[in-house]
């Protein structure tokens, strides 16, 4: 079902867990419908991602997502990882189920929301740590603290 | 690396001596048993031998006349339900079922809505029961066919059968029992236990796939689904499929003949997991009855982490599972069944099936105890929803 990539991916993910000094950060997805990204990116001075990291709850290609769009924007600078699509998420895996590839969109997402805060946060526009966007699918959008609180 | 298979609830291994039994019928006696001479009438014969074994695991009174071969459990459920719907539609057009069973008994039963039949899907309690009481509630005038499984597929749970056939009995209407899961586990009696109609499946007790069997009380008439020659006394055309129905005899033969020993044994082992799992993983919800529970059934939410990856981690170490995740069947809902049973979106997510066979041993159950927390651990580090 999955190709040697994404198992490699999934078995030993690149980038993964919180980073220390991280000054943008994004969380995407919905734990109703079985996928939350959330992607740490410390940015230095001349706009470059010096350091990326991420934590999924999700399945195997929710993961391996995560962990690929990671390696694709460590090192690059915050334009070019705007630049970053599923598709190119996807292409590096060397393809995905067609239906996961919805965790390729969430992954894009992911590091877009993470960018989102981190510009926010220059401008002084928030003192919020992270930004959250619904997955897109009908269910009510949950802020991910909630989600933690249900069946404790 | 070690190999673990604790799917037993998808499918089983074949057991040796069923195969035995079923390789002369692939081999040197290829008669059709509709045939009159004497290649025709050996295998005539070993057909009329498994429609014993199968009438004599469940009680059955008439074996010729009560069990028809049919190609699998999702034939026999559409059989009885459309046979029913067909059949009884002057008496009425109402049908009664739970919103937990299968997808064989489901999705037939939307199908006859659609088609202007009125069906009740009774919901379940915690555990995933519906009651004898539910049942005699829901039972109207134009009620025609009450089916209920016998133990659930993915939490175990075993139902109440013998009180909801009495109920049955007393009104008046058939009572169908999808016991695929039940039979060559727990006893299963049609007699004693009220039952008009069972479906069973050969593969799910370590018989051949493609070949599974249906009981009709004598009295009861169920059109044949497939039509076309005079097999099965006119209720289900087409050649038999005899070295699977050897099989399936032989299996059920094997899987009843000491059953309340080999259930003591895989309900010691069950219970030996689950309270290993709940002793070494915290935060974890034990889906289903704790009691009331198909011998080889263990079925967990595990908080904050997804079943499909849970799987995958399973499998990269040998072990073979399931689970009720959206994420395993590209679907975006979860399992139906614990959904209906109440558990929140997120926590249905996470839910993981093992299910023991006759082959499981007591170091497979070691290993899985082994593996399981530490893909936990691994997972939950990863998950943005665990403070742990």
């Amino acid at each position: 079902m999955y190709t040697e990539k994404v198992m490699d991916h999934f078995s030993n993910p690149r980038n993964m867990g919180e980073i220390e000094g991280a000054n943008g950060v994004g969380m995407v997805g919905n734990a109703k419908c079985g996928d939350i990204m959330q992607m740490f990116l410390k940015i230095n001075d001349d706009g470059i991602i010096e350091d990326v990291g991420f934590k999924t709850f999700g399945c195997g290609a929710a993961v391996a997502t995560s962990s690929m769009a990671t390696e694709l924007i460590k090192g690059k600078s915050v334009d070019e990882a705007l630049k970053l699509t599923n598709s190119a998420v996807v292409e590096a895996l060397e393809g995905l189920p067609p239906a996961k590839l919805h965790c390729s969109v969430l992954a894009e997402e992911a590091v877009k929301a993470a960018i989102d805060n981190y510009n926010a946060r220059k401008e002084g526009r928030t003192d919020e740590e992270c930004n959250c966007i619904s997955c897109g699918h009908d269910h009510e959008h949950e802020h991910h603290e909630d989600d933690t609180e249900e069946e404790a | 690396m070690k190999r673990v298979y604790m799917d037993n609830a998808a499918t089983t291994s074949l057991n040796k001596e069923v195969f035995d039994e079923m390789m002369p019928y692939l081999t040197e006696i290829y008669g059709n048993p509709s045939s009159l001479h004497t290649f025709g009438q050996e295998a005539h014969k070993a057909v009329s031998n498994a429609r014993q074994q199968v009438a004599k695991a469940i009680n059955a009174a008439d074996y010729e006349r009560e069990i028809i071969f049919t190609g699998c459990g999702t034939e026999s459920d559409n059989m009885v339900i459309k046979g029913i719907a067909e059949r009884y539609a002057k008496k009425g057009k109402h049908i009664i079922t739970s919103a937990v069973e299968h997808h064989a008994v489901l999705y037939t039963c939307q199908y006859l809505e659609k088609t202007g039949y009125e069906v009740t899907y009774l919901p379940v309690d915690e555990f995933g029961q519906v009651t004898a009481e539910q049942v005699r509630e829901a039972i109207r005038p134009d009620t025609i066919l009450v089916t209920i499984m016998f133990g659930n597929n993915e939490v175990g749970t075993i139902m109440p059968i013998k009180e909801i056939g009495a109920v049955c009995r007393e009104k008046g209407v058939f009572f169908h029992t999808d016991a695929v899961q039940a039979i060559g586990h727990v006893k299963v009696d049609v007699q004693d236990m009220n039952i008009d109609m069972l479906s069973i499946s050969a593969h799910k007790f370590h018989g051949p796939k493609g070949v599974g069997a249906l009981y009709v009380r004598k009295g009861i008439v169920i059109p044949s689904l497939l039509v076309g020659g005079a097999q099965e006394r006119n209720k289900r055309a087409g050649t038999e499929n005899v070295a699977g129905i050897v099989g399936l005899g032989k299996a059920i033969e094997l899987a009843c003949a000491d059953i309340e020993k080999t259930s003591e044994r895989m309900i010691a082992m069950r219970d030996r997991l689950i309270a290993g799992i709940e002793s070494t993983i915290p935060e974890i919800k034990l889906n289903g009855h704790r009691t009331e529970r198909l011998p080889g059934n263990v079925n967990f939410s595990i908080k904050y982490i997804e079943g499909e990856s849970i799987l995958l981690m399973l499998d990269l170490n040998g072990i073979a599972a399931s689970s009720g995740s959206a994420c395993t069947s590209g679907a975006l809902d979860p399992s139906h069944v614990l959904l209906e049973m109440g558990l929140p979106h997120e926590i249905a997510h996470g839910s993981v099936r093992l299910t023991l066979g006759d082959d499981t041993t007591d170091a497979d159950v070691d290993y899985v105890l082994e593996v399981l927390p530490r893909i936990v651990e691994k997972l939950r580090r990863m998950s943005p929803l665990w403070h742990g």
